[in-house]
C-alpha cells in the first residue's frame, strides 16, 4: 500500500506528560541512561497509487491545518515512504 | 522577546543602577506611566527581571487594577450577622466559611476564557487544575467541581470545535484527578462567539486547625518550590493571553499555551494532605498566573516580609529558559511552601514518599525586599508590596450606554400571544427543546458526578450535593446562576437576578444558602459603556448580598471579553453555598410519588422580557429584566427549611428561565413521571393570561409537590408565612403524559426526546 508518513511531535516548550511518564517508568525499570522521552504520534495516510508530488504538497498541508493542533504540536516530516 | 543569556549578559541591578536603557516596557503592557512608576520605586530603571515581574503582576488579571474600586463593596456592604460565619473573606486565594462540626468549606470560581478560545482542550483542563490548586492552597481537600460556560451560537461552525475541545478538557482533567463535577451551567448565544466563557469552580473541606494562608512570616523560613518542573508554559500568558482582545482576524496570534497533567495534580494533592496533616509548613501559594513572580511576592508581601531567592535552583524542563522567562512561567501543578528548618526533614520524606521533586529556592527575610539572584549575580530587589499588593488602581471613564434606553423601550409587550392550545402546548415543546433550556447530560455526563461516593445531587437536580461528614451527614450545596440577557437590560438588577436565582437553587435542595462567591466577566474595561456595567453590576450584587444577608468571600474578574468592538452580555457568574445538616433531608427536583398535591409558591406576574420565550419564540431582547425581592427569596428558602425538617416537601424545583412551563416539565422528566396541571386558578388569582402564567420568569417561585398527609399542614405554614400559595396540579404515576388542562396532554417520551436530543444533534 502506497502511504504518506506524517510525523507530529508535541511543541518544544509544551510539557509532555505522556512523555514524562514513561521516562519515569524506563528510569524505573533501571534505564538511567535515558534522560527525557518525548512522544509524538505517526499518521500513514494511505493512497491508491503511488503518491505524487502534488499528493504530498497536499498531505503537508493538511498536516498542518487538521491532522495537528498547531497551538500544542509540531509536524516534523511529511514524506513518502518508500515502498521497499 | 528575551534572548538567551548567558552569565555574563544577565541585566542585574548593578547594571541598572549604572546605565540606563530603552525598555520595552510598551510591549509588556505597560504604560509609560506605571513605568515611570516602577523607575520611582526603585529610584532607577528596573532590570529585565524586575520589569518582566512587574509588567505582569501589574496587568488586569493579576492587579485588578480596573476592578478594585468596585470590588471593595464587598468588604463595606457588610453586617456582623453576614460575616458570623465567614473565617476568611476577601483577599485570599479563596474564602473559607464555617459550616459547624470543627468543618469549613473554601470555594471559588476562575475564569479561563481566552485560553480557552485558542486551545479549548487544554486551555479548560488547566482551567480545572488551577482552580483545585487555589482550593488545596488553603490547607482544604478538594471535593468537587462545577463548570459555568458560555458558548456561541450553536449552529455556528466554530462552536463545535469550541465545545468539544472545553467539555473534552474538563472530563479529562476532572476525571483524572478523581474529582466529582456536580453541576454548573451551559448558555449558547451569539455573543460569546468569539470569546466563550470557561469559569471554573472548585469547592474543598478542612478542618478549622488545617486553615492555611499565603503568608512568610518567620524570617530563616525555607522557601521551596514543589510539583512540576519549570518550562516555557505559558511565558506571559497572564499579560498577553489575558489581557488583550482578540484581533478581528480570530485565532491567528498563537502564543504558547500550558498543557496540564492531571495525575502529577493528584499527587501534589496527596503530598500536600499530608504536608498539612503533620503541620509541616508555614504557608503556601499555588502557582497560577505570573508563576514564581507571583508565589514570591505574595506571600513575601501578605507576610510583611522579604524573600531572599536563587533563581539557578529551580529545577527547569529546559535548560535554556532565562531568568526573566523562569519567573513568568505558568508551568501548572506547582506550589510553593515556606517550611521551618526543623520541618525540612520531614518535608523531604513527604516529597520522596510521593516521588514529587521539590527544590530549596531561598529563605525568608525579615525586611521587606524581594531578592532574586542569578548565580551569584543580584537580578531583582524590590519591595514585595510594591508588585503584589500596592499596584496601580484606576478609576476608568463610566458612561451610561448610548443604546439601553432603546434597549428598555422595546419591551416584549408587543409580541404577539398564543391562544390557541395547540400552538401553546407546541411552544412549551419549543422551548424545552431549545439549545439553552434543553437537556445537558450530553455534557454532563461525559463528567464523573458521583466518584469519591458523596454525591447527594448533581445535574439535572437545582444544585450540587456534596456530603462531606460522613458520619453526621452533614453537607453542602453549591449552586451557580448568570443570565446575561438579564445583565444586558439591567447590569444592577441583572447581578441581583444570577444571586438570586442562586440562592432559590440552594435552598430548594434544603440546605441554607450561607455564602457567595462570583466571577465577573465583562468586556473592555477602555471602554467606558463596559465599565458602566461593570460598576453597575458589582453594585447590584453587593447591594444584593446585604439584602440577602449573606457575604460574598472572594471571587475573579475576567476583562477584555470581546471582538473588536462587540463585548459579550455582562455575565457576572454568582455561586451560592449552602449547609445541610444531613444530607438524607435533600430534597429532588422531581416528583417521585402519585397522588401529590403540586403548589406553585410564590406570585407570578406578566414578566416576559429577556424570557427564554421571547428569545425562543420571538428572537426578541429587550424591555427591562424581571423585579427581584430578596424578602420574598428568603421567606420561600425558610419555608421550604422549616417544611423540610418536618418532612413535608417530597420535591421542590425552583422556576427560573422558561418560567413555570419548563419548570413543570423537567420536574416531569426528572423520574419520568407524569402529572395533571391546571392554571385557572393561578391566572385568576394573580390576574394573568395563559403565556405569563406559563413562561413569566418572576422570582421568588417554585413548584413543590406534597403528599396528601401533610397537605393542611404545609398550605396551613404558607400562610402562616405569608408565603403565596396555589394549587396547580396533582402528580400521577399512572399517567405517561404531562397533561395541563385545556392545552394538551403532552406525552412523556416525546416530551423527553425533544429536550434530550437537541444537545446529541448538534454535536454528537
Amino acid at each position: 500500500m502506497p502511504k504518506i508518513i506524517v510525523e507530529i511531535m508535541p511543541k518544544q516548550d509544551l510539557l509532555d506528560p505522556q512523555g514524562k511518564a514513561v521516562a519515569n517508568a524506563l528510569k524505573r525499570a533501571g534505564n538511567s541512561e535515558i534522560d527525557a522521552t518525548r512522544i509524538g504520534k505517526r499518521i500513514e495516510l494511505h493512497y491508491k497509487e503511488q503518491p505524487t508530488e502534488e499528493d504530498l504538497e497536499k498531505a503537508k498541508e493538511l498536516a498542518k491545518d487538521f491532522l495537528s493542533n498547531s497551538v500544542i504540536e509540531d509536524v516534523v516530516d511529511v514524506y513518502i515512504e518508500d515502498q521497499n | 522577546m528575551f534572548k538567551k543569556k548567558t552569565e555574563s549578559n544577565v541585566d542585574t541591578t548593578k547594571d541598572a543602577s549604572s546605565e540606563d536603557k530603552d525598555q520595552p516596557w510598551a510591549e509588556l503592557g505597560l504604560t509609560q506611566d506605571e513605568y515611570q512608576l516602577i523607575r520611582e520605586i526603585l529610584n532607577r530603571r528596573p532590570t529585565s527581571s524586575e520589569l518582566a515581574m512587574y509588567s505582569v503582576m501589574w496587568s488586569e488579571h493579576c492587579s485588578y487594577k480596573s476592578s478594585k474600586i468596585y470590588l471593595r463593596q464587598f468588604g463595606q456592604k457588610v453586617t456582623d450577622e453576614m460575616n458570623k460565619h465567614l473565617m476568611v473573606g476577601m483577599g485570599e486565594n479563596a474564602g473559607v466559611v464555617d459550616i459547624g462540626e470543627g468543618l469549613a468549606v473554601t470555594f471559588k470560581v476562575e475564569s479561563h476564557n481566552h485560553p480557552s478560545y485558542i486551545e479549548p482542550f487544554q486551555g479548560a483542563a488547566t482551567g480545572v487544575g488551577g482552580i483545585v490548586r487555589d482550593i488545596l492552597s488553603m490547607g482544604a481537600r478538594p471535593v468537587a467541581v462545577m463548570d459555568q460556560l458560555r458558548f456561541g451560537a450553536p449552529e455556528h461552525p466554530d462552536t463545535a470545535r469550541v465545545v468539544h475541545g472545553v467539555v473534552d478538557g474538563i472530563s479529562n482533567y476532572g476525571n483524572s484527578l478523581g474529582l466529582p463535577n456536580i453541576g454548573g451551567e451551559t448558555v449558547f448565544d451569539a455573543r460569546y462567539q468569539g470569546n466563550p466563557l470557561v469559569n471554573a469552580l472548585a469547592v474543598g473541606v478542612l478542618k478549622h486547625d488545617d486553615l492555611k494562608l499565603a503568608k512568610a512570616t518567620n524570617p530563616g523560613d525555607l522557601v521551596i518550590l514543589f510539583g512540576a518542573r519549570t518550562g516555557a508554559d505559558g511565558i506571559g500568558g497572564v499579560s498577553v493571553l489575558a489581557s488583550e482582545t482578540f484581533d478581528d482576524d480570530g485565532p491567528s496570534r498563537r502564543p504558547a499555551v500550558q498543557v496540564g497533567d492531571p495525575f502529577a495534580e493528584k499527587v501534589l494533592i496527596e503530598a500536600c494532605m499530608e504536608l498539612y496533616e503533620l503541620d509541616v509548613i508555614s504557608g503556601i501559594q499555588d502557582l497560577g498566573g505570573a508563576g514564581i513572580s507571583c508565589a514570591t511576592s505574595e506571600l513575601a508581601a501578605n507576610g510583611d516580609r522579604g524573600m531572599e531567592i536563587q533563581l539557578r535552583n529551580v529545577l527547569l524542563r529546559d535548560e535554556s529558559l532565562t531568568p526573566e522567562e523562569i519567573l513568568m512561567s505558568e508551568s501548572q501543578e506547582r506550589m510553593m511552601a515556606i517550611v521551618n528548618k526543623r520541618n525540612l526533614k520531614k518535608f523531604e520524606q513527604i516529597m520522596n514518599k510521593w516521588e514529587v521533586e521539590y527544590s530549596i529556592l531561598g529563605k525568608v527575610l525579615a525586611d521587606e525586599k524581594l531578592v532574586i539572584r542569578w548565580d551569584e549575580q543580584e537580578i531583582v530587589n524590590v519591595p514585595p508590596k510594591t508588585v503584589a499588593i500596592d499596584s496601580p488602581v484606576y478609576e476608568r471613564s463610566v458612561e451610561y450606554p448610548t443604546w439601553i434606553d432603546e434597549l428598555n423601550a422595546n419591551s416584549s409587550e408587543s409580541l404577539p400571544r398564543e391562544t390557541e392550545p395547540s400552538e401553546i402546548a407546541a411552544q412549551i415543546i419549543q422551548i424545552a427543546s431549545s439549545a439553552n433550556q434543553a437537556d445537558k447530560s450530553w455534557i454532563t455526563s461525559q463528567y464523573d458526578r458521583y466518584v469519591l461516593g458523596n454525591t447527594a445531587l448533581s445535574m439535572p437536580d437545582d444544585g450540587g450535593m456534596i456530603r462531606v461528614n460522613e458520619e453526621s451527614g452533614l453537607g453542602i450545596t453549591m449552586a451557580t446562576d448568570a443570565n446575561g440577557k438579564y445583565c444586558q437590560l439591567d447590569p444592577y438588577q441583572g447581578a441581583k437576578l444570577a444571586l438570586a436565582e442562586a440562592y432559590r437553587n440552594v435552598a430548594m435542595t434544603g440546605a441554607r444558602p450561607r455564602a457567595v462567591t462570583n466571577c465577573l466577566n465583562f468586556g473592555s474595561p477602555e471602554n467606558p459603556e463596559v465599565m458602566w456595567q461593570f460598576k453597575q453590576a458589582t453594585t447590584g450584587l453587593a447591594d444584593g448580598c446585604v439584602e440577602a444577608s449573606i457575604p460574598v468571600t472572594g471571587g475573579n474578574v475576567s476583562f477584555y471579553n470581546q471582538t473588536g468592538d462587540v463585548a459579550i452580555y455582562p455575565t457576572p457568574v454568582v455561586g451560592v453555598l449552602g449547609v445541610i445538616d444531613d444530607v438524607a433531608r435533600r430534597i429532588p427536583s422531581g416528583w417521585q410519588d402519585t397522588g401529590h398535591n403540586i403548589y406553585l409558591l410564590g406570585t407570578t406576574k406578566d414578566e416576559l422580557d429577556g424570557s427564554a420565550w421571547a428569545e425562543v419564540i420571538h428572537d426578541h431582547l429587550g424591555g427591562k429584566p424581571p423585579e427581584v425581592d430578596f424578602q420574598k427569596e428568603m421567606e420561600l428558602a425558610d419555608l421550604i427549611h422549616g417544611a423540610n425538617i418536618q418532612g413535608m416537601v417530597a420535591s421542590a424545583h425552583d422556576i427560573s428561565e422558561g418560567g413555570l412551563a419548563q419548570a413543570l416539565v423537567e420536574s416531569s422528566l426528572r423520574f419520568g413521571n407524569g402529572a395533571r396541571i391546571w392554571l385557572g386558578e393561578l391566572m385568576e388569582r394573580d390576574g394573568i393570561d395563559l403565556t405569563a402564567a406559563l413562561f413569566s420568569e418572576s422570582q421568588a417561585r417554585a413548584i413543590v409537590s406534597v403528599g396528601r398527609e401533610d397537605d393542611v399542614k404545609f398550605v396551613g405554614l404558607c400562610e402562616a408565612r405569608g408565603v403565596p400559595i396555589v394549587r396547580i396540579g396533582v402528580t400521577d404515576l399512572e399517567s405517561s403524559a404531562l397533561e395541563i388542562q385545556g392545552i394538551a396532554d403532552i406525552d412523556l417520551l416525546e416530551l423527553k426526546s425533544a429536550h434530550v436530543r437537541t444537545l446529541p444533534e448538534l454535536f454528537s
